[in-house]
């Protein structure tokens, strides 16, 4: 059982939950930048929630199932998808038969779409995960994005029950406000810097990607110097070069970096980040760390009762 | 007091960072509590992240109690012991400077007021400590270098530098692990991996250990393979 990629769309890449455990060497998380969708797909699809599955990026892939039919399951960003030229249902599981082909068509909202496949991605794992690392070329396919003629094999599907029906996700359709804690730098910039941080709406730059986002709006300015020595870079965190021009760090950030970090955004809330395109705005509120673990119970629950 | 702070990096994260400075006691401190928190904490947290000044302790904020982490933190940190800090791991890494294997050793050479054979000499004399293993995987971060040697990076980064150059910039050197862009000095070339798949221990280099390189010719690196 396998898919085979007739075009990849603009940027596909493979993702588990993430490469954890290694960073002390230098090795990326990687993994979804919509976490939250991705395990939303692979409940519907049967699988465990950190089954291999496909992102999708603005402009999605083309694929046909080979071998055997492959059941498929879309969330996160909503798109136009056809099965050899009928509409899917998206909030339902659905069958792709040998020799059909899956289309995506027009991106409606939201900007990164997971496919999961009943049964998983089933590459061989690198250091423990399927997920790709484009930047350390690392994982699947040598850490590439999905390319033309690739054969991407399909594990055997559970059978146990599972859901069969996602309610709605609400996806961002041009900006979306998302809570930070503050810090751990912030000591490093000036009270307007602060204050401005919080205040303003930034635009996702064309120069962004799955490592970060480069944000454009007011100038951030350092009190002191721009630079700190290496320390390590959560997904979330928002650094400040000295240009003054935030950039959001995503899933295949680095592990460390060398600028101050303003604040970092919530786990509850990364997966409404990595669902902004360029051009969208963003804007950030400031939550306390107990605000951000309830925010995040209450996902959890969410997650429980979208997959019904 | 101690001369430590514990901060959240985000509500996923915790921050412990001592002094900023690039310093050898510092970075043993860190190693060290990295270390015990691997023993106590081994499967329970996700990652553990040693940074030149610092250290940095992932977790899953569903699975485990933050506050309850930063306390249990903040004791290990305090508990710190210098003295009986172990040495780190000696590797001894073969390096062939200049020529086509290291094509800034002339500029950089020029550029310091040094023959290029005092530069492989002042790189290769000091036992270097590694500090950090981040920017791909594998890559060390390694000081100090001699002062005469201390350079910013280049001004324009190359797009594409070859996997095991040995290069310097800001005081540092480092190997690159694979090819990749880069902004650093690069002084020769290593068939030392740092990081190998198919190597039992994927990865050479970890935070506190040392390394020293000795020159070899070009005939020499020539022939392994």
């Amino acid at each position: 059982m396998a898919l085979l990629v007739i075009r990849p769309g603009m940027l596909t890449t493979i993702q588990d939950l993430g490469r954890w455990g290694r960073q002390e060497s230098g090795v990326p998380v990687a993994g979804p930048m919509d976490p939250y969708s991705h395990r939303l797909a692979n409940r519907l699809a049967g699988n465990d929630d950190g089954a291999a599955a496909l992102e999708v990026t603005l402009i999605g892939p083309e694929l046909e199932a080979s071998g055997e039919r492959v059941t498929c399951v879309v969330a996160g960003a909503r798109f136009d998808a056809t099965v050899d030229g009928s509409d899917i249902d998206p909030s339902r599981p659905f069958v792709v038969a040998p020799g059909q082909r899956l289309r995506f068509g027009s991106r409606r909202s939201g900007a990164r779409a997971t496919l999961a496949v009943s049964g998983g991605i089933a590459c061989p794992a690198v250091l423990g995960s399927r997920s790709t690392s484009v930047v350390s070329r690392m994982g699947p396919l040598a850490g590439r994005p999905l390319a033309a003629g690739d054969v991407l094999p399909v594990g055997a599907p559970a059978s146990n029950a599972h859901p069969s029906r996602a309610r709605a996700q609400v996806m961002p359709e041009g900006g979306a406000r998302v809570r930070c804690l503050v810090g751990p730098h912030e000591a490093m910039f000036t009270r307007e810097a602060l204050e401005t941080m919080f205040t303003s709406r930034f635009i996702v730059t064309p120069q962004s990607n799955r490592m970060g986002y480069r944000l454009e709006g007011p100038a951030l300015r350092h009190a002191g110097s721009a630079d700190i020595l290496s320390d390590a870079t959560p997904i979330g965190s928002i650094q400040v070069p000295s240009s003054g021009q935030p950039i959001l760090l995503m899933a295949d950030r680095q592990t460390t970096g060398g600028y101050p970090k303003i604040a970092t955004v919530i786990t509850a809330d990364v997966p409404l980040a990595g669902q902004l395109a360029p051009g969208d705005w963003i804007e950030f509120v400031e939550c306390t760390r107990a605000a951000a673990v309830e925010a995040l119970r209450h996902q959890e629950a969410a997650l429980a009762e979208d997959a019904v | 007091m101690p001369d430590f702070r514990i901060v959240a990096a985000g509500d996923a994260a915790w921050l412990v960072e001592w002094p900023a400075r690039i310093d050898p006691a510092v970075s043993a401190r860190a190693v060290s509590l990295a270390q015990a928190v691997h023993h106590t904490h081994h499967g329970v947290v996700r990652d553990v992240v040693v940074g030149y000044c610092s250290v940095t302790v992932y977790f899953d904020p569903l699975c485990l109690d933050g506050d309850a982490l930063a306390a249990q933190l903040h004791d290990l940190a305090l508990h710190v012991d210098e003295a009986s800090i172990p040495e780190g791991r000696l590797v001894d890494v073969d390096v062939c400077y200049g020529g086509e294997y290291g094509p800034d050793l002339a500029d950089v050479a020029a550029q310091v007021g040094l023959t290029e054979a005092e530069v492989v000499a002042l790189h290769s004399a000091p036992t270097y400590r590694v500090y950090v293993v981040g920017f791909v995987p594998g890559f060390p971060y390694m000081a100090s270098v001699d002062a005469r040697l201390a350079i910013p990076r280049r001004t324009i980064p190359r797009t594409r530098v070859p996997a095991g150059s040995v290069a310097i910039a800001a005081g540092q050197t480092g190997i690159y692990p694979a090819e990749t862009p880069g902004g650093w000095h690069l002084l020769g070339r290593t068939r030392a991996k740092p990081y190998d798949d198919t190597r039992a221990e994927p990865f050479l280099f970890a935070p506190g250990d040392r390394v020293r390189f000795h020159p070899i010719e070009s005939a020499a690196f020539e022939r392994i393979a």
